[in-house]
């Protein structure tokens, strides 16, 4: 199975959807070790890519996921604005125009995003941040589908492997961002990067199981 | 929360319209939140621009007009500028003689104006950046994010500014600007945290017996949470991490912010403590400013910066300026 332009705009959707369910989750994870501005950053930005998919749709993957970054870019402020943007757009460049993409591309446009999220913020794996959800989330579906599983199936492993890497961000100290500054007063903490982070996966699990119901 | 605003979603743009109402010397993009000099520059004078998240005025949009800024961009609360937001803004002020970003370490700030500084690149216009990373509270950079931007961010936009008005090129618009931002230092305490309004209640809660020691401006912390003490003794908790860090000596600019919920007896108490122990370093002040000058929203407590000037800076620094928020030397 690949994935198509209408499961991205209903990955982005549905991304959206769950950082207004969980806006007050984000906010106090930020409160706790940031300034409590993540839950509400992020949910203007989303819900501006959702006007922007209603207005004016894509009709390529990468055209959804570029205007979708530049977006998020031009409305979320902040450094998650300009990260969300990077991976989007780092990732829209990488499937370029095809309106499907197989799940080798999928694999290696979310590679794209990664790579563009760790030279944007000069982070690395351990450093709490986003980057701690992002690779072992992209590592586990690219496991999952080298094991032969479907796309749906790994994705939704994937949003598995994202949450566990969540909650694994409590133990981490924090080297980067603003939650840096506590040093080891970050610890017991789940960072608010990774905990939205987290929810992009389990959106993309959502719309890549709804599909493939679809196509059931 | 008790708040005097409408509502946190409309409180960034409901200040802005308030500038607009106040100060017809500027010109307020409420749409792209920029806030500009109603009347720019000469053709072929150098732009600055600065920005940075709300809740910390008057910086920056108070410190637009002569002497001083092109351009401020008004982030979200506590949140920096969007990049497309500072392109425009640099756009906009350019006068074919390149333009100055002026940016506070942090690290969506930095991501912001570096993205906006490639994307003006592109559009050909000649960007130069400093970073003012001046608060000696972290001591850690290796492992953090490094020195967070205040004070001197304030003193540099004076002093850069008026070098900019008269004629500079870009190269030693920057120069300058670094060299400010090398010797400036600062040190903050709080003596409670700050409620952002969309979160409705404070991002920390301190005892009436506690004070947060080298506090960031948006509520990070800092070396440690402390017992509260009398005035001299915090002003020698402030003044002792400044010297500490190099802070040089001779003349200097002194300035004693508040963080927006301290009254300006407190803050005139202090710096008559303040004063004192930087003399017996040998740092004399020669200018000082006490008030509200970079903020932390409702945050109670101070910030101390120091600016250790020579004759050259302090004829910037006394050459004319208008602003909303400084003002001096124009008829």
């Amino acid at each position: 199975m690949t994935l198509a332009v209408a499961a991205t705009n209903d990955w982005l959707r549905r991304f959206a959807q769950s950082v207004v369910d969980n806006e007050q989750l984000l906010t106090d994870l930020d409160a706790a070790i940031g300034d409590a501005d993540h839950g509400s950053n992020l949910r203007r930005g989303t819900l501006a890519v959702v006007e922007q998919l209603e207005t004016e749709p894509a009709s390529t993957i990468g055209g959804a996921l570029r205007a979708a970054g530049m977006t998020l870019i031009s409305t979320v402020g902040g450094a998650s604005g300009v990260l969300y943007g990077t991976f989007l757009l780092r990732m829209a460049t990488s499937v370029a125009d095809r309106a499907t993409a197989t799940a080798p591309e999928v694999i290696a446009a979310l590679r794209a995003g990664l790579e563009g999220v760790r030279t944007r913020g000069h982070a690395e794996l351990g450093d709490k941040t986003m980057v701690d959800v992002l690779a072992p989330a992209i590592d586990a579906l690219d496991a999952a589908v080298a094991s032969g599983a479907s796309l749906a199936d790994a994705a939704s492993t994937a949003a598995i492997a994202a949450q566990a890497a969540r909650d694994a961000t409590t133990g981490l100290v924090a080297r980067r961002g603003r939650a840096s500054y506590l040093g080891d007063r970050s610890v017991g903490h789940v960072d608010p990067g990774a905990a939205s982070t987290a929810l992009l996966f389990a959106a993309l699990a959502g719309a890549l199981a709804e599909t493939t119901a679809v196509d059931a | 929360m008790k708040k005097l605003i409408s509502s946190p979603e409309s409180v960034v743009v409901d200040a802005l319209r308030g500038m607009a109402a106040a100060h017809p010397e500027l010109s307020v993009d409420l749409e792209r939140r920029i806030v500009y000099r109603a009347r720019p520059k000469e053709h072929g004078t150098v732009a600055l621009v600065s920005g940075g998240g709300s809740g910390h005025e008057p910086l920056h949009a108070g410190f637009v007009g002569f002497g001083m800024l092109d351009a401020a961009c008004a982030g979200a609360v506590f949140t920096s500028p969007t990049p497309d937001q500072v392109l425009d803004a640099t756009r906009a002020v350019d006068r074919g003689a390149g333009v100055l970003h002026i940016v506070k370490n942090y690290t969506g700030d930095v991501l912001s104006f570096e993205l906006a500084a490639e994307l003006a690149a592109e559009a050909r216009i000649d960007v130069r950046t400093v970073v003012v990373a001046d608060d000696v509270a972290v001591t850690d950079s290796l492992y953090t994010a490094g020195r967070r931007g205040t004070g001197t961010t304030v003193l540099l936009e004076r002093i850069v500014g008026a070098a900019a008005e008269q004629g500079f090129d870009l190269d030693e618009v920057h120069a300058l600007a670094e060299r400010v931002a090398a010797a400036g230092r600062s040190m903050g305490i709080a003596l409670s945290g700050a409620t952002v309004p969309a979160a409705g209640r404070p991002t920390f809660t301190l005892g009436d017996d506690e004070i947060e020691w080298g506090v960031g401006s948006h509520g990070e912390p800092g070396r440690e949470r402390q017992p509260m003490a009398a005035a001299p003794e915090l002003a020698a908790r402030l003044v002792q991490p400044l010297i500490d860090d190099g802070l040089g000596t001779g003349d200097a600019i002194v300035m004693l912010s508040g963080l927006g919920a301290t009254p300006l007896i407190e803050l005139y108490g202090m710096l008559a403590a303040v004063t004192p122990l930087l003399e017996q370093h040998g740092v004399r002040p020669v200018r000082v400013l006490v008030g509200d000058y970079i903020t932390s929203l409702d945050m109670a407590g101070c910030l101390l910066t120091v600016l250790p000037v020579d004759d050259e800076l302090l004829s910037y620094w006394d050459s004319p300026v208008d602003t909303p928020a400084l003002r001096w030397g124009r008829s």
